[in-house]
């Protein structure tokens, strides 16, 4: 490995973190890094949060009662945008960070300042976006998939700063993905091949590429959005000779991977969790890495399955529908080899197993109303209702997010060294789980009974099942003020843990202890 | 213990589990389902639907037993010494090929629909759909007939101020009218942003894109009045401007062609007559309800800093000139559009003089008054 | 670091470059897989140079003539024939009326789409005058021409053809002194 790091063993001025609160501009140490983006991440799903809860405050029952019609179309489009760029990519971004270096054999990432560059625009860029709804015509309201020319000719003023958040963001996340790749293809322990990797690790690995891939393309779209609003081209107008469909075609070839990339690194999670609480080694690791694979390489050529409506002409219709279909094939193979890996287990149910098997029962249950949304005839009926907006948050809220807090709590002892308070966890879960459902089972209903996506008030045959669904949301958004303090409190102390933690828990991680040293691995460990 | 599912016939199919699940004993779970429409296609769709729902349940019942039953069978109590199997490839094979070949089985139906669904040829009766921020406009092309089709659920009722009625959000002023039996063609564009025109029960949803077209035909089986939505995100009223279709006998239809092209020719002769200022007043309290009361408020107060107000403006109480203009032409650069187009010359003469004569604005100012004949000389040719 | 992390770097970041650069490429290749596929309906906005494109035994295609005015677009503007028969393979003339009712002069530009899209691509033009921006004078008004052939390559399975024009006031940005119209119209709020 480098000479620098090794002469940096015997060195006294680095064995320890900085002091002060400079510590935290300045790390380059990727646990610092990782707690950080952690935290930001949790900051950020409270707001986006907040935002829901507004949202679901104003659905409780039909009639505008707490928002305008404007400002509530500023709620779903910040809602979204958080969720997505600032709570789940940067909470796994935070888990790749802490773990990936251990998990490898490595000291740290490959470009630990850069590491540092990546984290700290992304509080500028949100400082951004969210000032947006201080601004005159407020906050993007454009819904966070910004479709032309309501996102363009029709866009309030804040529209330019939202462009120059979304490409800071995306700046960090490309250089966030260079980190990763660099990392795992060129920092592995001597004897750790690729094969040998931690699903983890394969998860991630895979994810950066797809960003490395896609996250320009969505750099490309915003900047053809700011050259047609600011410098008079026509890219997405008709009057200029340009297409407003062009933009969807371009958003959604970033889109499509975009929502994969929010699943992979959750399906590296669930891997690793179900595995060390069955007490059995995972089912079928190589085809694990294959149907992740796949589902990446094919995620790239199903993007128009979100445009079933615009027009597209049949052939193309049958083409996406098809490969969409396909999709489903590598997925349930992950899903067979979880639950073959629980069969014959002896299997244990603290707070990460209960989180990981709600995943993989939750996730299944959006995967069935995603190959149902397949069927290009059926999406005419499913398009743009809340049987989309069930699909989605089923695979992002018990799916990503589920998946996130399973692997907090099931890290937090390493990260720590402190174990959670287990009943807490329990408690936690149990809630959390009853939350997500009633907010989000209802809502494939009243999709289907015709409730579009993206409406601040609704006829009245979608009252009902509308206020349960608000119920669940706010009995979900107040457990996680729980999670809150269960994290704070684990921080501040706890039953001590040990280095392995975990019955059955394998990898370099649980090799040194816990709480992880500041610098692990400045030797390389020997890999079998 | 693999079973292989053999492909039957693409209608057979869709036929078979159409008339199992559509039998009455669930017809208690129909307001949580997909309607079944009043189209074949319609049916067709509810048909592959509720296929693919209940093959996701058959392979959930499945998948998640095996996971339940190993949740309760397998603890660490009552098996403390885990197995160490962890790869099997024939079984891996298994469950890659099955479900494939159950995929194969899900799309040959559904694509079978959709080449219907595309089969696009000549319609008896063509209408061209027109999404605007926030209405939609229909012109039925063969016999020239054209309106606008606006939400007519009164504020009130959406602040919370009087109750809801039966069809709240879901009822416009002038619904579009077509026979049972024929096929009828829609044309879809857009006027501004992207909306989108979805009719639930015929199982027609496509874009309102500005500047393209789009094309969706249906035929109705079944008389009855129908409700659908705008289905894309366009801006502040996205939620209120819905679809609503009266699908009529042929001689109600004709009736109604007829008694359109009347109204059109009627609409003429108004526009020649003299109009008193109360006959005017009291029209446009009516244009005004439905067109401007979602930004200028029905007392004429608009919002502070963002809609102005009517009541008590300079524009409205003094210069009818600039008054006129604004209502023709719209204000560039501000939300308020150009009502040249959407008003025939008798509405926009009632609703401008509704405003000078309203909330105090007679007795303020010059109270002068708009008749029909004024519009059309606005909209003669200046040389 | 070592050389291997330096090599990946530097692929990584020209991958980055690449597909920024490849996002923008989507532009030309849309547009160039949507004149030759007919995706979307669009059409070419030029006239053909393909001299032989007509034949003596043509079969029957109806089209439907639609118009549009895009936003607050307050010309007059209609098809003369809203829905003609003709045959393949033989040139057709077709006329659009517009009149400029303002007291203002306007410029137009008319953007065609065809439905179904599968028959874009078949729908050839000589003359349009969806080719040039119109300019109208303050209460003038024209007889446009089109002048257009379906090959005989059109898919028998069409018989109806939807070919709808909008028209875009272009006025203003063909107008240097209205700079502030300009950006008026563009930031036009949603509300």
């Amino acid at each position: 490995m480098s000479a620098v790091i090794e002469t940096h063993d015997h060195d006294d001025h680095h064995h320890g973190p900085a002091e002060g609160l400079t510590r935290w501009l300045y790390t380059t140490n990727h646990k610092d890094i990782g707690t950080l983006y952690l935290w930001f991440s949790f900051a950020m799903f409270l707001i986006g949060g907040a935002m829901a809860m507004v949202i679901r405050a104003e659905l409780f029952q039909p009639g505008m009662q707490i928002v305008e019609p404007e400002f509530y179309n500023q709620m779903l489009t910040l809602h979204g945008l958080i969720m997505v760029f600032g709570a789940v990519m940067p909470a796994f971004v935070g888990l790749a960070n802490w773990l990936i270096p251990m998990m490898v054999g490595a000291p740290d990432m490959a470009l630990p300042r850069m590491n540092n560059l990546s984290f700290w625009i992304l509080p500028v860029a949100f400082f951004i976006l969210l000032s947006s709804l201080f601004m005159e015509g407020g906050a993007p309201n454009f819904g966070w998939t910004f479709y032309a020319p309501l996102s363009t000719t029709y866009a309030p003023p804040s529209v330019t700063f939202f462009i120059f958040s979304v490409h800071i963001m995306g700046a960090s996340s490309i250089m966030g993905s260079i980190n990763v790749i660099v990392t795992i293809m060129n920092m592995r322990a001597p004897g750790m091949t690729l094969m040998k990797m931690p699903l983890f690790v394969w998860s991630w690995l895979i994810t950066a590429y797809l960003l490395i891939a896609v996250m320009p393309v969505l750099a490309g779209a915003v900047t053809m959005m700011l050259m047609d609003i600011h410098f008079g081209t026509s890219f997405f107008n008709a009057a200029g000779g340009g297409d407003p469909v062009l933009f969807q075609h371009i958003f959604w070839f970033f889109g499509h991977p975009e929502v994969y990339i929010m699943i992979l690194p959750a399906f590296g999670i669930t891997s690793h969790i179900i595995e060390t609480f069955s007490r059995k080694q995972l089912f079928g690791h190589t085809s694990m890495v294959w149907a992740m694979t796949s589902i990446a390489i094919l995620s790239f050529v199903v993007w128009a399955h979100h445009m079933f409506t615009v027009g597209l002409p049949l052939a193309a219709e049958l083409f996406f529908m098809w490969a969409t279909m396909l999709i489903a094939v590598p997925t349930g193979v992950k899903v067979f080899n979880w639950v073959t890996t629980m069969f014959k287990g002896s299997i244990t149910y603290e707070t990460p197993m209960l989180f990981a098997i709600a995943f993989v029962v939750l996730f299944t249950i959006g995967g069935f109303s995603g190959l149902m949304l397949a069927i290009t005839p059926a999406d005419f009926q499913y398009h743009d209702t809340y049987f989309v907006v069930a699909h989605f948050h089923y695979v992002l809220v018990p799916g990503a997010i589920f998946s996130i807090m399973a692997a907090v709590y099931y890290w937090i002892p390493k990260w720590t060294g402190n174990m959670y308070d287990e009943r807490l966890g329990r408690l936690h879960f149990w809630l959390s789980f009853t939350g997500v459902n009633v907010t989000f089972f209802p809502q494939h209903w009243i999709g289907l009974a015709g409730m579009p996506r993206r409406v601040p008030d609704y006829a009245l045959q979608f009252a009902d099942w509308n206020m349960v669904s608000s119920v669940g949301a706010f009995l979900f958004g107040a457990s996680q003020i729980l999670f809150l303090f269960i994290v704070i409190k684990t921080v501040m102390g706890g039953k001590k843990a040990t280095p392995e933690v975990w019955e059955g828990a394998r990898g370099l991680e649980w090799t040194v202890d816990s709480p992880a040293p500041y610098h692990t691995f400045s030797t390389p460990p020997k890999v079998s | 213990m693999f079973k292989k599912v053999t492909t039957t016939v693409n209608k057979g199919l869709a036929a078979i589990f159409l008339s199992i699940f559509t039998s009455p004993s669930f017809a208690a779970w129909s307001d949580l389902n997909m309607t079944q429409g009043v189209t074949a296609i319609s049916k067709e769709v509810f048909g592959l639907h509720m296929l693919i729902f209940w093959i996701c349940v058959a392979i959930g019942i499945v998948v998640f037993g095996v996971m339940f039953y190993s949740m309760f069978a397998f603890t660490k109590k009552k098996n403390p010494n885990a197995s160490t199997f962890h790869e099997n490839t024939s079984l891996e094979l298994a469950w890659t090929i099955v479900p494939f070949l159950i995929l194969v089985l899900m799309a040959v139906p559904a694509s079978n629909t959709l080449t219907k669904i595309y089969d696009d040829t000549e319609g008896d009766i063509n209408i061209q759909v027109i999404g605007y921020q926030w209405k939609w406009e229909y012109r039925y092309l063969e016999d020239n007939i054209g309106f606008f089709s606006n939400l007519t659920t009164d504020l009130d009722e959406i602040y919370n101020k009087t109750p809801k009625g039966e069809h709240y959000l879901e009822e416009v002023d002038e619904a579009v009218v077509i026979p049972v039996g024929k096929k009828i063609r829609f044309l879809i564009t857009a006027n501004d942003v992207i909306h989108s025109w979805w009719m639930p029960d015929f199982a027609i949803k496509q874009d309102a894109i500005p500047g393209f077209i789009n094309t969706a035909w249906t035929i109705v089986d079944k008389p009855g009045t129908y409700r659908g939505k705008c289905t894309e995100l366009c801006g502040k009223n996205h939620g209120f401007m819905p679809v609503v279709v009266k699908v009529v006998p042929q001689d109600e239809y004709d009736l109604w062609v007829t008694g359109k092209k009347e109204a059109a020719l009627k609409m003429a002769e108004l526009t020649e007559k003299t109009w008193s200022a109360e006959e005017l007043v009291q029209r446009g309290e009516g244009i005004y309800q439905k067109n401007c009361v979602a930004c200028h408020q029905s007392n004429g107060a608009g919002i502070a800093g963002i809609f102005p107000a009517l009541a008590g403006s300079d524009i409205v109480l003094n210069n009818k000139a600039r008054h006129l203009e604004i209502l023709m032409e719209g204000v560039q650069g501000a939300a308020m559009a150009s009502y040249a187009n959407q008003l025939s010359e008798v509405d926009m003469a009632a609703v401008i003089t509704y405003t000078r004569r309203s909330w105090g604005n007679a007795e303020n100012g010059d109270g002068e008054i708009v008749v029909p004949t004024d519009i059309v000389e606005y909209k003669k040719p200046k040389v | 670091m070592n050389e291997g992390s330096k090599k990946t770097i530097r692929l990584l970041c020209f991958s980055v470059l690449g597909m920024f650069t490849f996002s923008f490429a989507l532009v030309p290749l849309y547009d160039v897989f949507c004149e030759v596929t007919g995706l979307n309906g669009k059409i070419e906005l030029e006239a053909t140079t393909n001299q032989n494109l007509e034949t003596e035994i043509g079969r029957d295609v109806s089209i439907q003539f639609v118009s549009h005015n895009n936003e607050q677009m307050p010309w007059i503007f209609r098809p003369s024939e809203s829905q003609i028969k003709i045959q393949t393979g033989k040139y057709h003339t077709a006329t659009f009326y517009v009149k400029n009712p303002t007291n203002k002069r306007m410029i137009a530009q008319a953007i065609p789409s065809v439905a179904p899209s599968n028959a874009a691509s078949h729908l050839k033009k000589l003359e349009c005058f969806c080719f040039e921006e119109q300019e109208l004078a303050p209460g003038e008004e024209a007889l446009l021409p089109v002048r257009l052939i379906f090959d005989d390559e059109l898919p028998d399975s069409i018989k109806s053809v939807v070919l709808s024009y909008t028209i875009f006031d272009v006025t203003d940005y063909n107008d240097l002194e209205m700079t502030d119209h300009h950006d008026g119209h563009e930031m036009e709020a949603s509300l």
